[in-house]
């Protein structure tokens, strides 16, 4: 495959790209949920 | 506004709350089960199964990747100026709809920088360059811009509420560049490609295949958004009650001082009575 680099490049930044955004919502949720009774986390 | 009694929270301590998973429910586990799943299917179908083109051979590999975000960034700005306005010509003026106005936002701009940079891996083979100043991308540029901007007016100080104000009004605004995006390919000479599936005549000149690879990335950047936004809004949720609990708790820290104070020299507090600090932290 011709220009094999760029495509393969184009899904692996993409999916780098919200794999880290979804990794760092997730981070902050744990760290805050620590913090935060149970009774106020309207989705529990 | 939610509050915290900061009597009740310095008592018990921020951390005998068992905490039970951050933001996940079952309903979420399953929404990113399917998006792992759906972006399985867009490598195999992407990479694999479609065939490549007549002209752009396999370089339109790309396009699947590349049009499925800006469309789903399309609908994630939509939804913020669909959340914007139900946050300010709502009575109720819910801090629920400016949260989910910012996640979405969130991830929109996020989904514009991942179109614009693939893009232009995808304008170096097809083009031979990676940037033109031509009207799409210059548009694409500036809606990602503007975003960018109205992330940063959500980060500015004061209440949650003159938050939401300000960012509902700015969402309201920046949403009208979606239309200007879109059509800039018909509106001036364009070295971008017109639409050819979301064209107004209806007719998709595309290979079978080569449709459901789209379609295919257009269900898993669906998921992963929906994803996304429903745990970024309960992130956010928690960060405004962090807030409001650090004020409470700073509030609380004044009064005792007050009390100290007027107990040790047996005057009370020489501030003025009115000089107290209200819940939008104003004198």
């Amino acid at each position: 495959m011709e220009d094999a680099g760029f495509i393969i490049g184009s899904y692996v930044l993409t999916f780098a790209t919200v794999g880290l955004m979804a990794w760092r919502v997730l981070r902050s949720g744990r760290k805050l949920a620590d913090q935060i009774p149970d009774e106020e986390k309207y989705w529990l | 506004m939610t509050t915290i009694d900061p009597a009740r929270s310095t008592r018990e301590g921020v951390h005998e709350q068992p905490a039970r998973g951050g933001t996940g429910t079952r309903g979420t586990r399953i929404l990113g089960i399917a998006t792992i799943v759906a972006m399985g299917w867009l490598v195999a179908f992407g990479l694999g199964f479609s065939p490549a083109d007549r002209d752009q051979q396999e370089s339109v590999r790309i396009l699947y990747v590349h049009v499925p975000t800006i469309w789903i960034a399309y609908l994630a700005f939509t939804v913020t100026a669909i959340a914007s306005g139900l946050y300010l010509f709502t009575k109720k003026k819910s801090l629920g709809w400016d949260r989910l106005a910012g996640a979405s936002a969130e991830v929109g701009t996020v989904f514009v920088a991942v179109t614009l940079v693939v893009g232009a891996l995808w304008g170096r083979l097809t083009w031979g360059v990676f940037w033109q100043w031509d009207a799409r991308l210059t548009t694409t540029a500036l809606l990602f811009v503007t975003y960018v901007g109205y992330l940063a007016v959500r980060r500015l100080g004061g209440s949650h509420e003159q938050r939401a104000r300000r960012s509902a009004v700015i969402g309201l605004i920046a949403v009208l560049e979606i239309p200007l995006v879109h059509w800039s390919v018909r509106l001036w000479r364009s070295l971008h490609q017109e639409a050819t599936v979301l064209d107004t005549d209806g007719d998709i000149d595309m290979d079978g295949l080569m449709l459901f690879s789209l379609f295919v990335g257009v269900v898993a950047f669906s998921l992963l958004y929906a994803w996304l936004v429903l745990h970024r809004t309960r992130v956010m949720a928690m960060e405004d009650l962090m807030d409001d609990r650090g004020l409470d708790l700073a509030l609380e820290a004044r009064r005792s001082e007050g009390r100290r104070s007027e107990r040790r020299t047996g005057t009370p507090d020489p501030r003025p009575a009115g000089d107290t600090i209200d819940k939008d932290g104003a004198r």
